[in-house]
């Protein structure tokens, strides 16, 4: 759906002030798909996803739209084919002198369609976001998340095939961005949407997203399915944003206990990471009927991943050495990832 | 005893009715050429959404120069362009031609500003949504300056209310002429008084007027 092939962004002329805010991003977006991409300020999202639309154009590389390269267009097709993005803003760019219901109609307007058709689409589009009430207030009169829904009404007015959300919840309070995520993953599972959001939190990209890329300095760092670079990531700065959501540091009393536990020969601390279904399963009680060994559970928790739960838990395998390595080849063999404690 | 004033009513009644002539016909020229350039300067620019160095530059110079020049000096300077425009120099509707030559500039820097008050964000909007550049001009930009602009041009009409009195420097008659020939010249203060009241009274409503306005048309 959407494909970057070696995109590059440099700003500015002359050598000084030059900023390659993009260095080569290649990615791929599936039609379906929930896309984000995570980094810290500065390090090029917003570039990115304005390459989508060419509201910035790439210095060098190619970004494909539904197999169509949008730079070798003419600005009156490429007007067109805009038409089939939408986009929302994290400071939500509504028209403060119009109200709700011209807001949503404007990309109907531009398209000069008939006013009774256009006012059973905004109607439509306002009872989908949950704002039909609202239509005649002005956007001074809405809160932040209320601004956001109609933002996202606008946006779907044109029935486009993807959205695109710049920091869409960045200047919302938690409650308020948890449910314009529900939103936007209805977006998705009911219109069919493809959704590429960028964002400097980790919790969005837990909460809906399939795939992330992590972006640092202008690079794509990491990439994946967000359920692999949760429970696996690779970079430090991947593991960093993992950490702002997923808090797996250890307890010091834990630590004191494992410090205490490690020239003990016969005790082998392991940590364990269950995905999916291998959460529901009584795991450890198996281990420890199959196994003469004995078991004990220094730290645990559980989360949800995109609705699917994970759990990370610290075991202390007591037992001959054999007995514990073969235990633990039985734990890896039921899909659960079995990790060192450092 | 005492001075016969029953000439006084009708004289004010008269200058009342060209003052009013002169700023209205020259707002209504000056507003329909100032806001074209103040939308022309804001697109040009170098980060508009129609860049043209060449017709900027020009532009802003032109403005510069129209806006550094003093009114009662334009009046005289431009009096062969006014007589090619009007057929004369003299008299209320000459008045009309440096008058709109002196607040169309200043209208269009005025309206430069308002505009460029508009968030970027909501051009980016607008490009988002493939809007022509007519749209992003009709549908975005002005109104949402809407509510600025008509502050801004309620400043050039009082501004031209000022202009017009001195426009009297070229018989263009009104209050101005009124307060100057009988006021100052004839020293009949009472003429003087009740001319500046009328103006005062006259600008304070237009600048009601304005706020009134701007207030219901900005959200925000
Ligand atoms: N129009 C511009 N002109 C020059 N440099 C720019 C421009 N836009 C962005 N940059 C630079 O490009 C780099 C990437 O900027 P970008 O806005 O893409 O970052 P971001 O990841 O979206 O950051 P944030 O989270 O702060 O929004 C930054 O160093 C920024 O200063
Ligand atoms: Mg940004």
């Amino acid at each position: 759906m959407i494909i970057f092939q070696d995109v590059r962004k440099v700003y500015g002329k002359d050598k000084t002030k030059k900023v390659e805010a993009l260095k080569g991003i290649n990615l791929e977006v599936k039609k379906g798909e929930i896309f984000g991409v995570i980094g810290f300020s500065g390090a090029g999202k917003s570039t990115l996803i304005r390459c989508v639309n060419l509201l910035e154009r790439p210095t060098s590389g190619k970004v494909l739209v539904n197999g169509i390269d949008l730079q070798s267009l003419p600005k009156r097709k490429l007007r067109e084919e805009r038409k089939k993005i939408g986009m929302i803003f994290q400071q939500f760019n509504l028209l403060h002198a119009k109200t709700v219901f011209a807001n949503v109609a404007m990309p109907l307007v531009l398209q000069g369609k008939p006013k009774d058709e256009i006012k059973k689409k905004v109607m439509e589009l306002l009872r989908f976001v949950g704002l039909e009430d609202k239509a005649h207030q002005y956007p001074e009169q809405l809160s932040g998340g209320q601004k956001q829904r109609v933002g996202i009404a606008r946006a779907l007015a044109t029935d486009p095939h993807i959205l695109l959300c710049d920091e869409a919840t960045s200047a919302l309070d938690p409650d308020t961005t948890r449910s314009i995520l529900r939103l936007l993953k209805r977006v998705r599972d009911e219109l069919g949407i493809t959704i590429l959001m960028i964002t400097h939190e980790m919790n969005v990209i837990r909460d809906i997203c399939d795939k992330v890329a992590v972006i640092d300095g202008g690079v794509i760092v990491e990439q994946g399915s967000v359920l692999d670079v949760f429970t696996d990531p690779q970079t430090p700065i991947a593991k960093n944003f993992v950490r702002t959501v997923l808090n797996d540091e250890l307890p010091d009393s834990v630590k004191r206990l494992i410090a205490e536990k490690r020239d003990d020969q016969e005790h082998h601390i392991y940590r364990l990471l269950f995905k999916g279904d291998a959460t529901n399963d009584p795991l450890l009680s198996t281990v420890a009927k199959k196994f003469p060994i004995d078991l004990s559970v220094y730290n645990g928790m559980v989360t949800e991943i995109q609705g699917s739960p994970f759990g990370n838990l610290i075991v202390g395998f007591n037992g001959p050495k054999e007995t514990v390595d073969e235990a633990i080849r039985y734990i890896q063999s039921q899909n659960v990832t079995v990790k060192e404690v450092e | 005893m005492g001075t016969d004033w029953t000439w006084l009513g009708p004289e004010i009644i008269d200058s009342i009715k060209e003052t009013l002539y002169m700023v209205s016909v020259s707002f209504l020229f000056a507003v329909l050429i100032g806001i074209p350039l103040g939308v022309i300067l804001v697109i040009t620019r170098e980060n508009g959404i129609l860049p043209n160095r060449i017709i900027f530059s020009i532009l802003n110079i032109v403005i510069n120069i129209f806006r550094s020049i003093p009114f009662i000096i334009l009046i005289v300077a431009i009096i062969p362009f006014t007589r090619l425009i009007v057929g004369t120099a003299i008299g209320t509707t000459a008045a009309i031609v440096p008058l709109v030559i002196f607040t169309a500039p200043y209208i269009g820097r005025l309206v430069e500003n308002s505009l460029l008050e508009v968030d970027q964000g909501v051009i980016e909007l607008a490009q988002a949504m493939g809007a022509t550049t007519w749209q992003i001009i009709w549908k975005f930009l002005l109104p949402e300056a809407l509510g600025s602009i008509i502050l801004a041009l309620t400043i050039a009409f009082i501004g031209l209310v000022g202009a017009s009195a001195m426009a009297g420097a070229v018989g263009a008659g009104g209050l101005g002429d009124l307060a100057i020939t009988y006021g100052y010249q004839q020293f009949k203060p009472l003429v003087m008084l009740i001319t500046v009241v009328l103006l005062v009274v006259f600008v304070q409503l237009i600048q009601s007027l304005g706020n009134v306005l701007a207030k219901k048309i900005r959200r925000h």
